[in-house]
This record gives structure tokens, C-alpha cells and sequence, in this order.
């Protein structure tokens, strides 16, 4: 099972943070400091698997951007490593060729997407049209009620906060 | 945007953290803006409810506190709207972990969320029971999660089912509720659903006996046919991923096929030819395939043996382990650990490959075939791979060689075929990487040098040479030192040459200069001070020429700042100047170091300071204590240092050293024995820098005897004025120095020889003498009769007479009853008692015995302990 998921940013900045095992909030940060001290640090043309407290945490990057899950020893680190590039690309058909800029501004969109994939640490879909029309459905819900709301006169600022 | 809105947009407020150039303003940004938030939840604001949550979690994945917003999440989820709840449950996973309190609070709303007649919010209520609920929720919510796997939606089935896993993983005899509607879900077309079914089954499985029986006969065939379905599709474009359709599917059907093959042969059976067509048909050119490939690997391996499918397995590592993929390199050499229970001699030929993968550039590749390499190991190839490891260790990196050196030295103490290769590699090993040698290792070491006495020279001039090249490795440098203190005149004289050695001249002055350097090293820690100080003590013995240097060596230690230090080289400086005529008898070389016993303390000492570090670093002293508490010993006549370790517990060497049964001298050491007189001092010495309860309960077995501060027979020759008052510790050095004279005039009786056993005066006080004569019964040579005879040295009489006595566990003791409880005074008359004492060592070990006696005079009670160490040889 995937116990948790991290995106960091090159300069080391996290980006976004997923936690399906419990983990404290005063863990949390030594969990994301500890790891992008090993990942960042490690050299291009290396595998794309640390050892770390007897988990193996799988990363990869994309651009500025390092995204890592942490998985069970005995879990299969290659479909690991095609779980994030299946995030990935649903992440680009949503926003477009996706940039860090996207993830920081609508940082909640990448958690909805996440959610849609990832569920309880394992895998929820592996169709990336299944995954994009869910997002669909529910940004077209949040618009309507939007509008409901505008229509009566009062201003709600929806998810465009 | 409504122009009377308080508070900034989510947009400007990310702009506005991002455009701080310091973390100071960040600091500041965020402050305000979260002083902002808590006045809009002070005034429960509904409007921009969801924004400042949104904020928020932001703020908080900047990592400040957010703790004062998590009942917004708990409103927001209970309000109607679908953004809402949207936004609710996402700060609700985000803000919150399982075990917060307030996370009960937000059961109800779950369950409505759970009932509610949109589907989608039946979805974000499902999702966050699946990420974050605890024990108690999933039990509340079972029921309702159960239910939802029936749902019309497959969108609902397939997050129900993975909701489904995290319940039965926290409450673990809900499972066989889900094991029905899981065998349901199997049958499904929609991808989706059948991925997280068969994960739902697998995770079953793993925590329900009932469930993986149910599935292994009812659902193997259909999961091998829907195996044979995806991996024979026709392209699928909405899961196609490098030409495989669905990866993922094949994955998870793999896994459930493994846990259902695993130990049944009908199963294994039913899944082999799918298998097979898996393992020859997918492509292997993108990771996808390969990521099959892997697992298929996998379930060959688990499931129930097949020869020709081990094969095909076996051949897929291998085009693995020579791909130029590290990745794939690295799954191999995890992959072929698990082979080798399996298959070793197919492992073993990729020996080589593997080996090379230890010098990788990667560290996790290099760590794994570290492990890899570890297990390949046997006495037939243990030769060319340590030269191979050794080689590598000189070019490693710092932070590998820690690992490294502990692998090999593992491998090298396990299969070493002859003690020269060992000593060899070891100090290899020493010289290269000494400072990443665990304490263990460098114990057994001396162990071992020890034990090789025909290799003591041979060792020992290795070693001076090995320290000319490589002085900063502090665990050579320790082993070293040893050495020379031992066999330093083997160094000096070339004794024992063996013929692959180059001669060497080595003079006396060479030898201490080594120690002198040691310790005035600026690195050398304590312990290595310490242990070159005791060897400088030896070689003033050894080297007489030398004395007077390594006299004023000892001597600039007498100012040290470490308590330790200052001790021994005010103790050892006494000895060297003033006690000419035993020193040489109190150096002597070490009797051999028990092997086996060493092996035993070790294996129960690391469970014991496997916890905390710091045991390491107090534990250590014992190796310095070895040199000199042998011979002491021996004066004492302990006679028992080769008795096998108590089995229980981890001690030390020291425990065996003295071998004395522990279980005895510790029933008493529960009283503190504060340093009272001269005994205790002595046993300081012998113990250096070692405050651990081996000097404890040493000085506790000594000690005891004088408790009534008057010396028993052994240490008779002990009585000067002295001893029979308290000596404060300042004055430490003079009592020992009294003990040693006591040594010296009165050597113990050790050449009682003879087959008619000469009595013995066991115990002697001011105040009562004890005599014991022996007898041997007919036939049984393992029994001893002693007939103990008390006599009463004061002018008092003696009521309610008690003789106690102890005795090892090699030992079995039984007493008669005493002849009478009364003893008269002056002498006017005497107590017998017998003992029989059977000897289960017999003619390996001599008799030992603590005894304890009680009696009333002038109607005090008064209490005399003591040891006996001196009977006679042979019983």
C-alpha cells in the first residue's frame, strides 16, 4: 500500500502532501524533511528508489518537480513508478501541460484528481478519462451552485477563492 | 467580488507568500492573514467559510499551525452544498489524522454524507472514511460501506471496496461480512471495480484464514480467466499504457494469484499455464512490462514449485540484472534474494553480476546487492568474494563503509576456513575501516588472536605494521595495542616467523614508542588510553630496559582530567615503583579467551543493548579490563576462568573471566558495597573505566567476605593495620598496595596436591576459624565429604549457630545438620557439620564456595561472609 505521497519542489519546498497511513503532524515534517534532504541529493542517472526506515520510497521527477510515494517493502516499485506517471498525466490533461505554477495556485485541484486515483493507499482507477470526467462532474456541480448563488443576489466566491 | 468582502482572495494570498523575500515576512504574511481567519471564525462567517479553509491548508503545508481551523472543517462538512462538503473533506484529511479526538464528531455527518441521494457527495464521503477513519468509526460504519458495494454507480462499488480495505485492515474480524460482496465485485467488467475487488480480496486474504480458503476454491479459475482476457485484449485506448492494456489489472489479478497459489498445489496447478503465457509474452522494452514481468516473477517464485516456470523466472532475472535500466537492476537484485531460498545454485551464477553491483554509483543498488552478495556466500567461495568486498572497501564511500566492513567481517568470522586468513582479513578489514568496526567485532578479534597461540607473533608484528600505515583507525589501533602489551616480546625477538612473512626489527623503545603515540594521540578516545595504559604496564615487565621510560609515561597521567585515567596511572606507577617483585607475576599474559563463551555473552548481549546506544560505549572497558583481571584472578585463586558462561544472561567477559557463579553474588548485591576498604580498590583496577556491574558485582563476590571488615584465610596474609578499618577511596592507592604485599609474602595454596587432601583452614576471623577436612566416597569421584569444623576464637559464647554455603551451578551441595547451635568460647570446644559436594565438572573444574554465618554473641546478632577458593586441586 502507498503510506504516503509527497510533491517537492526542486528548491525544497513541498507542494503537496498525502497521508494514508497516521502519521503526526510533528512526523509529518520530519517525514518531508528527512526525505527531500535524501531525494533531492541524489544524482540524475540513479534509480528511482530510496530505502528509507524499512519502506521504499519512489520518486520521480518531472520538470522542477519530485513526486514521491512510499510504499511497502514487498510492493512493486515499477508499478509504483507508473502510478505517478498515470497522476502525471491526468494532471497535464487537466490543466494543460501542467506546471508547478498550476499545482501552488490550485493546489486543491491536484488533491480532487489524487483522490480520484488513490484511495486508502491503493489504486482507484486506471483510466485517465474515467478519472478526468469524475473531476468534470464535480467542477460543473460546484459552478451550478455558483451560479444558484449568484442568482439570488449574494456573492459566494466559490473555488475560484 | 463583493467590494465590502474582508480579507484577501486565496489567489492574492498565495501571491502574497510567494513574493516574500525572507522568511521573516512569510512569517509575517502568514500571521496576518491567519489573525484575519480566526476573527472570521470568531464571528462564524459563513460566506468565506470555504476560502479561509482553502487558506488553510496552504498555510498549512507551509508547515505552521492550523489546529484552531479544524471545527470549519467539521461545519463546512455538515452544510448542504456539494462545494462545501467538497472542500470540508479535503481539509478534513488534510488538517486531521485518524487519531485526533474531533474526528468522532464528524461520524453523523459521515453516515448522512453516506446515505445521501447524490451520489458524488456519497463519493467524497467515502473517500475520506477510506483515508482517515479509525476503529471505532469503520465499526460504526461498516455496515453502510457494505452496503454501497452494491451500489448502481461503479464509482461508488470501487471506492466502497478500497473504503472496505482500510476497515477490515483496522477492525480485523469484520472480514468475513466483506468476503461475499468481494467475490461479487470479481465478476465485474468495469476496470475500475475489478482492480479494487481483487485488491479488496487480496488484503482479505492476508487477514481472514476463512476468506483466502473461499477464494482459492471458488474464484481461482474465474481470476485466471480474467487474466487470460486482459493480457489478450485487443488495444484498449483508455487503458492502454505502451501497448499492455491495463497494467494495472495484471498487477493486482498477479498478486491475488500469488496469495491464493501460495501452499496449494491445485491452485498453483490451475494458474501455471497462465503464468507462463504472462512471462513469455509481455513485452519487456517499457517499464510497464517490465513492472508485469516483475510480478509475475513474483508469483512463480510463491506459488507452488514448477520446475520449467522456475526456469523462465530464474532467466527473466537474469535479462533483468544485465539491463542497463538501474531500476530494473534494482528489482532484480530484490527479486533474486528472494530466489535463492528457492533456487541458490541459479543465483549463484550471477555471482559476478552481482558483485559488480556492489560498486555501483548508486547507493540503493549497492545496498541491496550488498544483502545479495551476504547470502551468497559459502565456504567454497568465501575466499575470492572477501578479497573482492576488502578490495572495494579502500574506494567506497564514507557513509557504505559502515555496511560494508559489517558484512564482511560477518562473513569472514562465519565461514573463515583457518585462523591465519581470519587474522588476515580482519586486520585488513581493521586497517582499512577501523573506524567503522562495531565494538563486537573488534572483541572477537582479540578473541580469536588469543585462541591462534601459534599466530601470536605472527599477529602481533602484523599488527606493528599495519599501525605504521594506517595509525588513525581507532579499532586497529585498540587491537594493536593489545597485542604488543601481550606478545609484545614475540614482536620484539621474531619468534614464531612463519614463512610468507618479510622479517622486521622491531627494538624495544619501538614497541612503547607504538604506545606512547597511542595514547597521547589527540583522537584516541578513553578506552583506547585506557587499554594503552595497561599495556605500557605489561611491557614495563616485559622490557625491563624500557621501566623507567614507561614509568614517566604513566606518570604524566596522574594529573589527567579523566577521573579513570588518573586512577590507573597512580595505581600502575605504585605498582612499577614499589612492587618490583610481584609485577611480573600480575602481567602475565591473559590465559586464553574462552571462544565459545564469548560467542554465547555476545549473541546475548546485543539483544541486550540492542535498545540503547549508549551501551555500547560503557560496555566497552571490559575489553581493557581482560588483560589484567586474569591474573588476578588466577592469584586469588578463583581457579575457575574457563567456567562456561551462566547461560541466562548477556554479561561480559569479564563474568566469565571470573566465571564465579553470578546468581549467588548477586542475591546479595543488592546492597551497594560503597568503597569500604582495600578490596574494593584493587577490584577498581581491574576494571578500568568501566562503572558497569561487572566491577559491581565483582567487588559485591569480594567484598562480601570483609563485610565485617576482618580478612578471611585466603587474603589472611592480607591483615595488615589497616584492613580492618574503613578506608576512605582517596586514599585508594595505599590499601592496594597492602593487598599486593599480602599477595606477595603469602602465596595461595595452590600445590595441594596429593590424593589424601590436606585439610584447610577455610575461613579464619578475629573471631571464629573454620577447618575443613575432606574425604572422597568409594566409587564416586565426583563427590567430595567435607567435614567443616568451627571453632570459636573470642571469649564470648556463641548462640543460634548457622552455617550457610553456596555453591556455582557446576556444583551440587548438601548439608548435614550441624552437630549443635551452641559453640563455647576460647576454643573450649567445637561445632561439626558435613557437606557432601558433587562436582559435575569434575577434574575440569575445582571447588568454589561462598559461605555466610550467623550467630548470636552477647546476644548481637553477628553475620560473617566469605569466599572459599582454596581447597584443595582435584575434588
Amino acid at each position: 500500500m502507498i503510506h504516503f505521497v509527497i510533491l517537492v519542489s526542486r528548491q525544497g519546498k513541498v507542494r503537496l502532501t498525502k497521508w494514508f497511513s497516521p502519521y503526526t503532524q510533528k512526523e509529518r515534517s520530519k517525514v518531508m524533511r528527512e526525505l527531500s534532504g535524501i531525494i533531492l541529493n541524489r544524482g540524475p542517472k540513479l534509480c528511482n528508489f530510496v530505502e528509507w526506515r524499512g519502506f521504499k520510497v519512489v520518486y520521480k521527477r518531472y520538470a522542477s518537480l519530485y513526486f514521491c510515494m512510499c510504499v511497502d517493502q514487498n510492493d512493486n516499485e515499477l508499478e509504483t513508478l507508473e502510478i505517478i506517471h498515470h497522476y502525471v498525466e491526468i494532471l497535464d490533461r487537466y490543466f494543460g501541460s501542467v506546471c508547478e505554477l498550476d499545482l501552488i495556485f490550485n493546489f486543491h485541484k491536484a488533491y480532487y484528481i489524487l483522490d480520484e486515483l488513490l484511495l486508502a493507499g491503493e489504486l482507484q482507477e486506471s483510466s485517465k478519462r474515467t478519472v478526468g470526467r469524475m473531476i468534470a462532474t464535480h467542477d460543473r456541480f460546484v459552478e451550478v451552485a455558483k451560479e444558484e448563488a449568484s442568482s439570488i443576489g449574494t456573492f459566494i466566491a466559490q473555488v475560484r477563492m | 467580488m463583493n467590494p465590502f468582502s474582508s480579507g484577501t482572495r486565496l489567489r492574492d494570498m498565495i501571491r502574497a507568500i510567494r513574493a516574500c523575500k525572507t522568511a521573516a515576512e512569510e512569517r509575517a504574511v502568514v500571521r496576518k492573514e491567519c489573525a484575519a481567519i480566526r476573527a472570521a471564525i470568531n464571528e462564524n462567517d459563513q460566506d468565506y467559510r470555504h476560502r479561509n479553509l482553502a487558506k488553510l491548508m496552504f498555510i498549512h503545508m507551509l508547515g505552521y499551525p492550523t489546529h484552531f481551523g479544524q471545527m470549519e472543517c467539521l461545519k463546512l462538512i455538515a452544510s448542504s452544498g456539494f462545494p462545501e462538503k467538497r472542500i470540508g473533506y479535503l481539509g478534513l484529511m488534510l488538517l486531521l489524522d485518524e487519531r485526533q479526538e474531533v474526528l468522532m464528531l464528524v461520524t453523523n455527518s459521515l453516515k448522512q454524507d453516506l446515505n445521501h441521494s447524490n451520489q458524488y457527495i456519497v463519493g467524497l464521503a467515502l473517500c475520506a472514511l477510506g483515508n482517515i477513519c479509525s476503529a471505532e468509526m469503520a465499526r460504526d460504519l461498516a455496515p453502510e460501506v457494505e452496503r454501497l458495494l452494491q451500489f448502481r454507480d461503479p464509482n461508488i462499488r470501487k471506492k466502497a471496496a478500497l473504503c472496505s480495505i482500510r476497515i477490515i485492515k483496522k477492525v480485523p474480524e469484520l472480514a468475513e461480512n466483506f468476503i461475499n460482496p468481494a467475490a461479487a465485485l470479481l465478476k465485474e467488467k468495469h476496470h475500475g471495480v475489478l482492480i479494487t475487488g481483487v485488491q479488496l480480496c487480496t488484503d482479505l486474504c492476508k487477514v481472514s484464514e476463512d476468506a483466502l480458503e473461499y477464494f482459492r476454491k471458488k474464484c481461482t479459475e474465474g481470476l485466471v480467466k480474467t487474466l487470460k482476457d486482459v493480457v489478450n485484449s485487443p488495444y484498449a485506448p483508455e487503458y492502454d499504457i505502451a501497448g499492455i492494456t491495463d497494467p494495472f489489472l495484471h498487477i493486482r489479478l498477479l498478486k491475488l494469484l500469488r496469495e491464493l497459489g501460495q501452499g496449494d498445489a491445485d491452485a498453483s496447478e490451475c494458474m501455471n499455464d497462465m503464468l507462463a503465457q504472462v512471462a513469455t509474452k509481455t513485452e519487456s522494452n517499457k517499464n510497464a512490462g517490465n513492472a508485469i514481468l516483475y510480478e509475475c516473477v513474483e508469483t512463480i517464485m510463491s506459488i507452488e514449485d514448477n520446475g520449467g516456470l522456475r526456469v523462465l523466472a530464474i532467466n527473466i532475472l537474469g535479462r533483468f540484472l544485465s539491463n542497463r535500466d538501474n531500476n530494473i537492476r534494482y528489482v532484480a537484485l530484490n527479486m533474486l534474494m528472494k530466489a535463492i531460498t528457492v533456487d541458490a545454485q541459479a543465483v549463484q551464477r550471477h555471482r559476478a553480476t552481482i558483485l559488480e553491483c556492489v560498486k555501483d554509483s548508486d547507493a540503493s543498488i549497492r545496498k541491496r546487492a550488498l544483502e545479495l552478495v551476504y547470502v551468497l556466500v559459502n565456504e567454497g567461495n568465501v575466499k575470492p568474494l572477501t578479497k573482492e568486498l576488502i578490495d572495494y572497501l579502500e574506494v567506497s564511500d564514507e557513509e557504505f563503509k559502515g555496511d560494508l566492513t559489517a558484512k564482511i567481517c560477518s562473513i569472514v568470522a562465519k565461514f573463515s576456513p583457518e585462523k591465519i586468513w581470519y587474522i588476515d582479513q580482519m586486520l585488513k578489514v581493521l586497517s582499512e575501516a577501523g573506524n567503522f568496526v562495531k565494538d563486537e567485532v573488534w572483541h572477537a578479534v582479540i578473541v580469536v588472536i588469543s585462541n591462534a597461540s601459534d599466530l601470536h607473533g605472527y599477529t602481533v608484528r602484523a599488527l606493528y605494521r599495519a599501525l605504521q600505515l594506517s595509525a588513525e583507525q581507532e579499532s586497529l589501533v585498540r587491537v594493536a595495542i593489545w597485542c604488543i602489551g601481550e606478545y609484545g616480546d614475540l614482536l620484539v625477538n621474531n619468534v614464531g616467523m612463519l614463512n610468507v612473512e618479510d622479517p622486521i626489527t622491531v627494538t624495544e623503545s619501538d614497541a612503547v614508542d607504538v604506545i606512547e603515540i597511542a595514547i597521547k594521540h589527540h583522537t584516541s578516545d578513553l578506552t583506547t588510553k585506557a587499554m594503552a595504559m595497561v599495556a605500557l604496564l605489561k611491557l614495563s615487565s616485559r622490557f625491563p630496559s624500557c621501566s623507567e621510560r614507561i614509568k614517566d609515561i604513566v606518570v604524566q597521567y596522574k594529573g589527567s582530567l579523566v577521573l579513570e585515567l588518573q586512577q590507573r596511572s597512580i595505581e600502575m606507577n605504585s605498582i612499577i615503583a614499589k612492587h618490583q617483585n610481584i609485577r611480573s607475576t600480575l602481567v602475565e599474559r591473559m590465559p586464553v579467551l574462552d571462544e565459545a563463551t564469548f560467542i554465547g555473552k555476545r549473541a546475548g548481549s546485543i539483544q541486550a543493548t540492542v535498545s540503547p546506544s549508549a551501551g555500547a560505549s560503557i560496555n566497552l572497558p571490559n575489553g581493557v579490563a581482560k588483560p589484567t583481571a586474569a591474573p588476578l584472578v588466577d592469584l586469588l585463586d578463583l581457579g575457575s576462568d574457563d567456567v562456561p558462561a551462566p547461560s541466562s544472561s548477556g554479561g561480559d567477559l569479564l563474568h566469565d573471566l571470573l566465571g564465579v557463579d553470578l546468581s549467588t553474588a548477586s542475591t546479595q548485591s543488592g546492597v551497594n558495597h560503597a568503597p569500604k576498604n582495600g578490596t574494593d580498590v584493587l577490584l577498581d583496577l581491574l576494571s578500568i573505566g568501566s562503572p558497569t556491574q561487572s566491577s559491581q558485582s565483582v567487588s559485591d563476590m569480594l567484598s562480601s567476605s570483609q563485610d565485617n571488615k576482618t580478612p578471611v584465610s585466603p587474603l589472611e596474609g592480607l591483615s595488615s593495620p589497616s584492613s580492618n578499618s574503613i578506608q576512605p577511596t582517596s586514599a585508594g592507592a595505599a590499601p592496594t598496595i597492602d593487598l599486593l604485599d599480602g599477595f606477595s609474602s603469602n602465596p595461595p595454596k595452590q600445590e595441594n596436591n596429593g590424593t589424601a587432601y590436606p585439610s584447610v583452614v577455610a575461613f579464619e576471623s578475629s573471631n571464629l576459624k573454620m577447618v575443613f577436612n575432606f574425604s572422597k566416597l568409594p566409587g564416586n569421584p565426583q563427590t567430595t565429604v567435607i567435614e567443616a569444623t568451627f571453632t570459636n576464637l573470642s571469649t564470648n559464647i556463641y548462640s543460634d549457630f548457622i552455617f550457610q554455603a553456596a555453591v556455582p551451578k557446576f556444583l551440587q551441595l548438601h548439608l548435614d545438620p550441624a552437630s549443635g547451635n551452641t559453640l563455647p568460647a576460647s576454643g573450649n570446644g567445637s561445632i561439626t557439620q558435613t557437606l557432601r559436594v558433587t562436582n559435575s565438572q569434575h577434574g575440569k573444574k575445582s571447588l568454589v564456595m561462598r559461605i555466610r554465618i550467623a550467630y548470636k554473641m552477647n546476644n548481637k546478632d553477628v553475620l560473617e561472609e566469605g569466599q572459599i577458593s582454596n581447597f584443595p586441586r582435584g575434588l
